[in-house]
């Protein structure tokens, strides 16, 4: 998983990493697995590799960005910030882990605490994450959701003002 | 844990490949010879093999059948001059028929086929693995075999194949949508309050020994099974392939024993899409609407319920391919018309309907 992470951040050809890509999902989905999981992991498989990669790859052959050649240019221009950013993401998380200071994290609940009535005993089961997906967690539940939909509307006008011809 | 326990489910998962792989076989078998029989022809009915082929009387009919096309289609499709044009990405070229055929594979494990009793008294499904989002990883995995067609019209490098694959994509992530949408009431309907089945298939089956959910809820059943004749790409939207106009489609490239792996695709999603119906709406191994489960117990109530499952997957084998000979295939842009405007919304008013009905039912009894 970590190898084809690299090879989809260091990879020129962008049909390369996106196969990288989904390798690293799926394999993200395999670590769900095994941490028993199941649920999370199907739906890592069904949202991101069966979906949202599925346009990635669509819109990049259709596109044939591998032709573009504002390449260098980009990579010039942001390179320094990006490995910036990623270093110090990478110190945080390395310094988090090892060190006895902690910096402020989420808690981590038992779930099964969580769950206002108690009525049912946590397990991996979808039933659970529905549970709680919808007493305790309901109000970022539904402001996520509110903010997919704005998400959604901007990209509808977006696209609407540039191109001219509209699919039938 | 013992050495055996790890042994032995293996040899069940090889049981099943071997079962799944003959049933691939033989229903291109079948396709050839319904077409036949549609078409007023008499259909493959000559290869024989030596021995078994000269047995007097038996021997005759078995060849007359066309029992041993699989075979030699398969040994065909094996010894052929394997050709790579020179034109293609050679590293996804040789990918492509992998990615479309392990998805296609993997989702029978999670296939409950038939039931038995434990001893406990309770009535158990047979399946490789029983894990209670069955529906979900048959749905994940299966979106995954669309890499197999991109990745082949992409890697192709040529114009027809590329046509066909960029089709077929927009094809199957609309037909998606509606899919999802219309088993949702199902599900709906199978777990009622206090049921602890969750997503699984074995619930669905389960909840189904009144009567099936094909007479409770035939829209539903009707969206599913369109959006499963186009998530196949089978004929009336076999947009990947359409021969008139994109001569072989996404497989245009590819010869011998790699376009073999993407017709062993193509059929086992056919397969899985008739099991996956049959579950949901005709009611699995319960024998018909009304009669529950009249099978006895033991071994030999297994192989009843298994076989009269199997019968009905047969069905809706023949159900595919009576239509595929018997309707015209749409244009493009109809289909994306039919998916869009006139199954989606369709299925969102139908799952609209269900949660009132349900809500409604669930007010009376409790």
């Amino acid at each position: 998983m970590l190898l084809s992470a690299l090879v989809m951040v260091l990879n020129k050809n962008a049909v390369n990493s996106a196969m990288c890509m989904i390798v690293t999902l799926v394999s993200t989905a395999g670590l769900f697995i095994l941490l028993e999981a199941y649920f999370l992991a199907i739906l890592q498989v069904l949202v991101y590799a069966g979906a949202v990669m599925v346009l990635f790859l669509f819109i990049i052959m259709l596109l044939d960005v591998d032709k573009g050649n504002n390449y260098e240019y980009l990579k010039q221009k942001f390179a320094f910030f990006a490995q910036l950013l990623g270093f110090s993401l990478l110190f945080f998380l390395v310094f988090n882990s090892f060190s006895k200071i902690y910096l402020p994290t989420t808690e981590l609940v038992q779930i099964s605490n969580v769950g206002e009535a108690g009525t049912i005993a946590f397990s991996n089961t979808a039933k659970s994450f529905g549970q709680i997906l919808f007493t305790k967690y309901m109000l970022p539940f539904q402001v996520i959701g509110f903010l997919l939909l704005v998400a959604m509307i901007g990209v509808i006008v977006i696209s609407k003002k540039q191109s001219t011809d509209t699919e039938k | 844990m013992n050495f055996l326990d790890y042994i032995i489910p293996i040899f069940y998962a090889l049981g099943m490949v071997s079962v799944f792989m003959t049933l691939c076989a033989y229903s291109v078998l079948a396709e050839r010879k319904v077409c036949s029989l549609i078409q007023r022809r008499v259909g493959p009915n000559r290869a024989k093999i030596p021995i078994v082929g000269h047995i007097p009387i038996l021997g005759k009919i078995l060849t007359r059948l066309g029992i041993f096309h699989p075979a030699a289609d398969g040994l065909k499709f094996l010894f052929k001059e394997e050709i790579t044009p020179q034109h293609v990405r050679i590293g996804y070229y040789y990918l492509a028929p992998i990615v479309a055929l392990a998805p296609a594979l993997t989702t029978m494990v999670v296939l409950p086929f038939g039931r038995y009793i434990d001893v406990n008294g309770m009535v158990q499904p047979i399946a490789l693995a029983n894990i209670d989002v069955g529906i979900l990883f048959i749905l994940a995995v299966s979106s995954l075999g669309v890499y197999g067609i991109v990745l082949a019209g992409w890697a192709s490098n040529s114009k027809y194949p590329f046509l066909g694959a960029i089709r077929s994509t927009a094809q199957m992530i609309s037909y998606e949508l509606a899919m999802g949408l219309s088993i949702l009431p199902v599900f709906l309907w199978a777990a009622s309050p206090g049921s602890d089945y969750g997503l699984s298939l074995f619930g669905v089956v389960q909840a189904q020994q009144g009567l099936w959910l094909i007479i409770w809820q035939p829209i539903s059943a009707l969206i599913f099974l369109v959006a499963i004749f186009a998530e196949t790409n089978r004929l009336p939207f076999d947009m990947a392939e359409s021969e008139t106009d994109l001569v072989g489609g996404f497989h245009t490239e590819y010869g011998a024993f790699k376009f073999g792996m993407f017709f062993v695709a193509e059929y086992a999603h056919i397969i899985m899409g008739s099991a996956l119906f049959v579950l949901l709406f005709l009611g699995g191994w319960h024998f018909l609407p009304g009669v529950a489960d009249p099978w006895p117990d033991g071994l030999f109530g297994i192989l009843c319920s298994t076989s009269w499952f199997l019968l009905k997957i047969f069905f809706m084998i023949f159900f595919f391919i009576w239509m595929r000979w018997s309707m015209p295939r749409f244009r493009y842009d109809h289909v994306m018309h039919l998916g869009w405007k006139i199954l989606l919304p369709l299925a969102v008013a139908n799952f609209v309907f269900y949660i009132f009905l349900i809500a409604f039912i669930d007010n009376l009894t409790y």
